[in-house]
């Protein structure tokens, strides 16, 4: 398009579910860019439409109005490109495949050969640190490695885009700053576009270049923050002056939109 | 020591439980019988003697465990295995029976299951169908399957597996639908990320993931594979389970019924083990046993 580094352009995205108790407006009016390499994360309180967004962006919801596309193409022709990995908030793994075999799955589906898999399989693994497990079953490791297995399994067909839906939203605190960590070096390292949903103020702040403020009925986008936090974000930054100057502004952001709900 | 005291110890003790009430029944249910000859001979046997004419008696009601046990042996071990009296003769054409159904079953079991899922059309009729099928009562059909059968022809082996078909099909249906539709939303959003098509998704996941259930129900399902058999046997006789089951009513023989009835049981255990050895020895080869 006119415009290389645009991942991903939503404008006047509309999404209304037709339900038994009438139109739920899931997505209104939304509008968004999201440049190559970026970090975005979309917070909000449950109904905001965060996730549906999200899902609009891989092809597994359609929008009712607007358009969107990824990579100059349609959502549905991005999935056919294998524009995007997508991580879901459990990691999903299937309990019969060992790490190694579940992490070969879409390999297998798109088609690699054996001896392609076991080297994207091996090099993947190593990117989420968990060398020497494709052994083991998914029972076997813990909450944490399963999720970052889940992690290596998007990333092992080398898409460019790597969408994450509260991937860390079941674990506990101490694993998800583990895991936070290890997902910015992740993304310094390959240089993904990434788009991250999330409950929590800290996370979001924490990991993103900006972040995408919503709010429900109908889920809308209510502020878009840019964060002047540098790239390189050691975990203590999170004690830092502008770091609580941001999370402020989210958590402001979330209370306007939010209006007299709570 | 442990593994006797667990395992054994339970299995046992109510093994002898229902040995005593069967002997107990034995004696009340037969007493009549020696009551009834003393009359005619004029005397009145003690208690004793009452219950030691219980336990000998020809054609006993209820005959006691060790009438049938001693039957069983010498039908089982005594005749040779190709003489009509032998009743592992009558397990094997029972069994191969039983197999053959079995057979037929599941795999039209899975077939139906594999439509009910894919196609819409099926969704919507197939499974009623399965459902009414199952209600008609199993000894009013089965006669008409042979007549029927008969009339164009078939006879011996298949009209009894159609008949074990007939009821083993079903849990395979159910289970297979169930354990095909198990894995959830998430599971199936992640392979439509993936682009993958609806072979792909039956076999790298649908499939997979239904193992566990239809090995549940392959155990309800050889079951009742061997009932049809015997079944299918009642209105035939010529040979198998079923046959030996209602001769025997017919004459009266019932030590003969029970050995035979004791045979089907014995018959239907080593099946269900072997499905479920097979089960375990799958689900442990996939990683799912832990």
């Amino acid at each position: 398009m006119d415009d290389q580094n645009k991942v991903i352009a939503a404008r006047n995205l509309d999404l209304v579910f037709p339900t038994s108790d009438g139109d739920v407006h899931a997505l209104s009016n939304v509008d968004l860019e999201v440049n190559k390499g970026d970090f975005v994360s979309f917070i909000g309180p449950s109904g905001c439409g965060k996730t549906t967004f999200l899902r609009c962006i891989a092809g597994l919801e359609t929008a009712t109005g607007g358009t969107l596309s990824v990579n100059g193409m349609s959502p549905e022709e991005a999935r056919n490109a294998r524009a995007y990995g997508y991580v879901f908030q459990a990691a999903g793994l299937y309990p019969w495949r060992t790490i190694g075999k579940n992490i070969q799955l879409p390999l297998e589906i798109m088609g690699f050969d054996r001896e392609e898999r076991e080297s994207r399989m091996k090099r993947v693994l190593q990117l989420v640190d968990l060398e020497g497990f494709d052994g083991k079953y998914p029972w076997q490791l813990s909450g944490g490695m399963q999720q970052r297995a889940s992690i290596a399994r998007a990333l092992a067909f080398d898409a460019d885009i790597l969408l994450m839906d509260e991937p860390f939203g079941a674990l506990d605190e101490i694993v998800r700053d583990h895991l936070n960590e290890q997902l910015l070096k992740l993304w310094a390292r390959t240089e993904k576009t990434i788009c991250f949903v999330t409950h929590s103020i800290p996370e979001a702040v924490y990991l993103s270049t900006r972040i995408v403020v919503m709010s429900p009925r109908p889920g809308r986008i209510t502020e878009v923050i840019e964060s002047p936090l540098p790239r390189d974000r050691p975990l203590d930054i999170r004690d830092s002056a502008a770091f609580i100057e941001i999370a402020h502004r989210v958590r402001e952001g979330l209370r306007a939109g939010h209006g007299d709900d709570v | 020591m442990r593994w006797f005291r667990l395992r054994a110890v339970p299995v046992i003790s109510v093994l002898l439980a229902l040995i005593v009430v069967w002997y107990v029944a034995a004696v009340w249910m037969n007493s009549q019988w020696t009551l009834d000859q003393a009359a005619r001979a004029e005397t009145t046997p003690g208690f004793t003697e009452i219950v030691k004419d219980t336990m000998v008696q020809e054609r006993p009601k209820l005959p006691a465990p060790h009438q049938v046990a001693v039957s069983f042996y010498d039908l089982v071990f005594d005749k040779k295995v190709t003489s009509k009296r032998s009743l592992v003769y009558h397990a094997w054409v029972t069994l191969s029976a039983t197999l053959f159904g079995f057979a037929i079953g599941t795999g039209l079991g899975i077939a139906l299951a594999l439509g009910i899922v894919h196609n819409r059309a099926m969704d919507m009729s197939v499974m009623p169908w399965a459902i009414a099928s199952q209600t008609i009562p199993i000894l009013a059909i089965a006669p008409m399957i042979i007549v029927v059968l008969n009339s164009i022809g078939i006879t011996g082996l298949v009209p009894k597996a159609v008949i074990s078909a007939y009821l083993s099909f079903f849990p395979v249906v159910v289970g297979m639908v169930a354990g095909l539709r198990s894995p959830d939303a998430m599971q199936l959003d992640l392979m439509k990320t993936y682009n993958a098509s609806a072979t792909q998704v039956l076999f790298k996941l649908r499939l997979p993931a239904s193992m566990p259930f239809l090995f549940a129900s392959l155990k309800v399902g050889i079951a009742a594979a061997l009932v049809g058999a015997v079944v299918g046997e009642l209105p035939v006789q010529q040979g198998g389970l079923g046959a030996r089951l209602l001769g025997g009513s017919y004459y009266g023989q019932t030590i003969q019924m029970w050995a035979a009835l004791f045979m089907a049981a014995i018959l239907a255990a080593v099946l269900v083990f072997i499905v479920a050895r097979v089960e375990a020895g799958v689900l442990k080869r996939m990683g799912m046993a832990r």
